[in-house]
């Protein structure tokens, strides 16, 4: 079934609606002219309720997504999206509850916050957490502006230097840039650890901290985290921990106790918050006691002798970071999971997610090299050079996993790793499913050797073939435009011959 | 074992065997000793049914707009949503799928972001709009920065006292290491014009919320000319449901539009996820943050979508990209697509119509309360002030007795009004939900000695 | 990687070509750069009369999944800007030696600016070493 569906725009008749309003039961009064809209909203479609359910069922099912299969995208850890947490969240008593509600008429919200973050705090070590960051991306800024703000009280305005490592995500150096921070990248030494030597000549009076994510993107847990801690501290800097990778290290080892200061927690990933086709997040964040009056605030508490509890900027705070308290609808899906696992099934989680990243590890290493030889945490990075087929790129291998039926990797990143694959199955995956990735994988490595065209040519069996990005870069269509989609569909009559059945047009 | 893990003891065990150790423990061998394996103290694991039956007497602890007649607003509000747009939301497809970094087998997701894109140039009459951004804050936030980064040598921004005190506020948060200073806000009962008297050749950006927090709208033609004749540019903040009816900000001249998206199709969830509107015009596109997605062709011909101009992000410009966004609020653009192609152009214009009509029906018949006096200094959409001689405080208590939600409590953030709060009126309150809120307050004001 | 390095420019360190014409310098981006960068979708360059010190960022080169910033190897001023790449960057990728051209600049000290840059056996020796530490 090829659900080829046009764009929403091409569907509108004039005249429809597919909303039951009700009638306007007052008085009418007059409109303010003046401040009317005069185009007649041209553009806008108008459809019934059928067909916009039509529409977009059917571009739904032109979307692969981890009801459908294994969903192997290394750092964003697509682990299965319980069905109660969406039960949980759509509650009236959460879903339709006003965030300005008198906090005495929202307690039950409130409790919930407040215990999400005690447990956030116990999971990782820490002693205070915000809930407020909307996601990862958010949390790390909050922490680079605490760090400002630490550094600044204790008159170290010349802190400006934020250290990362040559692995990092982007969102890290990007951060510090955000913060007016300087970015001063740090190298990875042979064993993917943070290369000490070269840390020790970065470290200074400007150092304001280093941000690290561990275990790191290339998978390892770093053998050296205190070392690195102790040597950033006695920079006085502070340690900022990227929590993408927590889902290796539930019930294994506790941020806090490795010397890291402040971190974010991605809820949509390791406590599974669906990932909704790119959000939303959450990026509560969580901080030793020193850094505490300096987080992003609201916060919630316990209201001392009482059975109530409060909201509370925090004294210091670097501010809000958004309107209200933070994306409740993540963080009460993200309370349903703690409850349901508890402190023994956290651990079977992390425990899960490695033994299942090890053993693509040892299935697949022999055809595709390792980026680093030892034992991994919750994810693996390989790289898409196979030695008797050096035409295939990574990028080829990922578009022919399409064609087994999988998600493909992320491909790529690290960018210190070339044509990094990296793998991470999350502990929600089955033996069976990752068996027929490891073939899929071996099989195409076969292919590559035998016809590099059925990589190059891939996919074949995805709802579209490879796209022209470089196309869309140079000539952008960013919104719905007839005369621009008529060009795009005469490239097509052109390009094709006559034997190629019309498509459908609903 | 947890119901989420699919693998047997045997299979563990095969797989262990695979890797050549013995117990699972040894795969975290790396992590230092003394701290490996700690013993987490969290309570007890709960079944489904006990966790639902918690949170169903958690969830009665709340007042939500069901259980009692909301008139509250201040930047969420309780919208009518079609049952169709969570029908659709709950599709795994969509929700359960992430980044569309492989479009060949995301184009559902890339559609839809592609046609929310369109919806939304066509709303606010701007060329581009991003895949969403976090909430009407942040996108403010990010909008101030965008502005700052496209214009040379200005350093200011000017924002209204009438922008959103939370909106204000994610912008200093933003702002505070880069070197801007963000003025215009200081007295809170400064007008629009007071605002355009402080533009000068400083000033980057000006930003103006229309409806602005007090529900107050506002024409944007002589503030778009204004900064523009000084080098500056416009960023408007919006409600998505009042452009149904009321001016498009890009034919009035704003450079970027901003706005909270939660009104079109999004649940209250107690204050998020929400969604953050983001438009710009074409001049300014290199300069925007977040993902953006165009259209092209495939291998065959056909039509499709993917992400683009990806070089402005931070998975590729690092310390140099145009914001530190990552994930974003999709799933929430995804709700605000299908509720606006729900609603088309008529809807659009009927909910807002609705809003309109109820709010200055319930403001003339409040009016006409001894005791209780809106204060409107101009044409308002679906928000009005409304002073009392009561503290807001102790009348929303009462309020709240009688079932009733009333309005946010001004006093902190607009000391100058009074004893004042802000009523929100929609298309969910009818004629007769107004009557009661009427008929409460005139109550109120009948045994006055009571408060 | 096959690339070429006309003998009669010079090269930057930061893989830009020079060629002089009078008191002119023409700029753009190496055969061996444009090929690792893959195709141009976008190019941005500065402003004419813009003024730039030796090593200062003047433009950005874009590929869909990369962008590289272009560096001015000498101090001086920006006399003219190649227009015809905003609308056609992928001259940048089909002829990158002459009608893909990013800038003129009007050096401020060409005589000791010069020394710093490379011939073509020189430059091709750098791209080798810094291939070789990948």
């Amino acid at each position: 079934m090829n659900t080829f569906e046009p764009p929403i725009f091409e569907l509108s008749g004039a005249g429809k609606c597919g909303v039951n309003l009700p009638a306007i039961d007052v008085p009418l009064v007059d409109l303010p002219q003046e401040l009317l809209r005069t185009d007649d909203l041209a553009g806008f479609p108008e459809l019934s309720e059928t067909e916009v359910t039509r529409h977009f069922t059917r571009i739904s099912q032109r979307n692969f997504c981890i009801d459908t299969g294994m969903y192997p995208l290394g750092s964003c850890t697509m682990k299965y999206n319980p069905k109660v947490h969406e039960a949980a969240a759509r509650l009236p008593g959460f879903a339709a509850l006003h965030p300005l509600t008198d906090p005495t008429h929202a307690q039950g919200a409130l409790w919930i916050m407040e215990q999400l973050q005690s447990m956030l705090a116990e999971i990782s070590g820490f002693d205070a957490v915000s809930l407020q960051p909307a996601a990862g991306a958010q949390g790390e800024f909050s922490g680079i502006l605490v760090f400002r703000a630490y550094h600044r009280a204790q008159g170290a305005d010349e802190r400006v230097e934020v250290l990362c490592p040559d692995s990092a995500h982007g969102t890290n150096p990007a951060t510090a840039a955000m913060v007016g921070m300087r970015v001063v990248e740090v190298k990875t030494d042979h064993n993917g650890n943070v290369d000490l030597d070269d840390l020790r000549s970065k470290l200074g009076p400007r150092t304001a901290g280093l941000m690290l994510t561990n275990p790191n993107t290339l998978g390892l847990f770093d053998e050296h985290v205190q070392q690195v801690a102790n040597l950033v501290h006695a920079a006085g800097g502070l340690m900022y921990g990227d929590g993408a990778n927590f889902n290796a290290i539930l019930g294994i080892v506790r941020p806090g106790d490795v010397g890291f200061d402040y971190m974010h927690y991605n809820l949509h990933k390791t406590f599974t918050t669906p990932h909704g086709g790119g959000g939303p997040g959450c990026g509560a964040v969580g901080c030793k006691t020193f850094l505490e009056d300096y987080l992003p605030g609201p916060r919630v508490r316990h209201i001392i002798d009482s059975d109530k509890f409060e909201l509370f900027p925090p004294p210091q705070s670097i501010g809000r970071l958004k309107a209200f308290h933070g994306n409740f609808g993540m963080i009460i899906r993200a309370w349903v999971y703690i409850r349901t696992l508890g402190a023994d099934g956290l651990r079977e989680v992390s425990e899960n997610a490695v033994l299942n990243a090890n053993y693509l590890r040892i299935k697949l290493q022999d055809l595709y090299p390792v980026a680093y030889n030892r034992p991994c945490m919750h994810e693996v990075v390989l790289k898409g050079q196979l030695r008797e087929a050096p035409g295939a790129k990574t990028l080829d291998i990922a578009k022919r996993l399409i064609d087994y039926g999988f998600h493909p990797p992320t491909v790529y990143f690290p960018i210190s790793v070339p044509e990094a694959i990296m793998i991470e199955p999350t502990e929600t995956e089955s033996k069976r499913n990752m068996d027929a990735f490891i073939a899929a994988m071996r099989q195409i490595a076969a292919e590559a050797v035998a016809d590099i065209t059925i990589l190059k040519q891939a996919p074949t069996t995805a709802p579209l073939r490879r796209l022209d990005e470089v196309g869309a870069a140079r000539k952008p269509i960013l919104k719905y435009d007839p005369a621009k989609f008529r060009e795009l569909r005469r490239a097509h009559v052109a390009a094709t011959s006559n034997e190629q059945p019309e498509r459908p047009t609903y | 074992m947890s119901h989420y893990i699919s693998n047997t003891d045997e299979e563990r065990a095969a797989m262990l065997e695979a890797i050549g150790i013995g117990d699972v423990k040894e795969l975290f061998d790396v992590v230092p000793e003394g701290v490996r394996f700690p013993q987490l103290h969290l309570p007890p694991a709960l079944s489904e049914a006990e966790i639902m039956r918690q949170l169903g007497r958690l969830g009665r602890l709340n007042s939500d707009t069901q259980s009692t007649l909301s008139f509250l607003g201040a930047g969420a509000y309780n919208h009518f949503v079609p049952t169709a747009v969570d029908a659709l939301l709950r599709r795994a497809e969509f929700y359960t799928a992430y980044t569309p970094y492989q479009p060949e087998i995301a184009q559902g997701t890339l559609q839809a972001i592609f046609e929310y894109q369109s919806l939304l140039c066509a709303l606010t009459g701007m060329d581009a709009a991003n895949a969403s951004h976090y909430d009407g804050a942040t996108a403010v936030a990010e909008a101030a920065i965008m502005a700052f980064t496209s214009v040379r040598n200005k350093r200011a921004v000017l924002v209204a006292p009438t922008v959103h005190p939370h909106y204000r506020a994610t912008l200093r948060t933003y702002t505070q290491g880069l070197g801007l200073t963000v003025t215009g806000d200081e007295d809170t009962t400064g007008s629009l014009d007071d605002l355009l008297a402080k533009i000068d050749g400083n000033t980057a950006a000006v930003i103006v919320q229309t409806p602005d927090f007090l529900g107050q709208l506002h024409d944007l033609k002589p503030v778009a000319d204004k900064v523009h004749a000084a080098g500056g540019l416009l960023i408007a903040s919006v409600d998505l449901v009042a452009l149904g009816l009321f001016q498009n900000p890009g034919a009035a001249g704003a450079d970027i539009v901003t706005g909270e998206g939660q009104g079109m199709g999004i649940p209250l969830s107690y204050g998020g996820p929400y969604l953050g509107i983001f438009a710009s015009k074409d001049q300014y596109l290199r300069r925007m943050p977040g993902r953006l997605v165009g259209a092209t062709t495939d291998m065959n011909g056909d039509v499709g979508y993917v992400l683009t101009l990806q070089t402005r992000e931070q998975h590729i410009r690092r310390e140099k990209a145009t914001s530190n966004i990552c994930t974003n609020q999709g799933l929430m653009a995804l709700a605000a697509t299908i509720h606006m192609s729900l609603l088309g152009k008529a809807g659009l214009r009927k909910v807002a119509e609705i809003c309109y009509h109820r709010a200055h029906y319930a403001a003339s018949e409040i009016a006409k309360i001894p005791g209780f006096e809106v204060v409107a200094a101009g044409p308002f959409f679906k928000e009005f002030v409304v002073s009392s001689i009561h503290p807001i405080d102790s009348l929303n208590t009462v309020l709240a007795s009688m079932g009733i939600q009333g309005g946010y409590d001004l006093t902190a953030d607009y000391p100058h009004l009074g004893n004042a709060m802000l009523v929100c009126v929609t298309e969910m309150n009818t004629k007769e939900d107004i009557d009661q809120f009427v008929q409460a307050l005139r109550t109120i004001w009948e045994g006055r000695s009571d408060l | 990687m096959a690339y070429t390095t006309p003998d009669h420019l010079l090269y930057a360190r930061t893989h830009e070509w020079i060629t002089t014409e009078g008191d002119e310098l023409t700029i753009g981006v190496s055969d061996y750069a444009q090929q690792a960068l893959g195709d141009v979708v976008f190019v941005e360059l500065p402003e004419v009369g813009q003024k730039l010190s030796k090593g200062q960022m003047f433009g950005v080169v874009e590929s869909v999944k990369a962008a590289s910033d272009v560096y001015s190897p000498v101090d001086g001023e920006v006399i003219a800007v190649n227009e015809a790449l905003l609308d056609a960057p992928e001259t940048l990728n089909t002829a990158m030696y002459d009608a893909g051209w990013l800038v003129k600049i009007r050096p401020s000290n060409f005589a000791a600016d010069r020394v710093n840059l490379l011939d073509a056996p020189a430059y091709e020796k750098h791209v080798a070493d810094e291939a070789s530490k990948h």
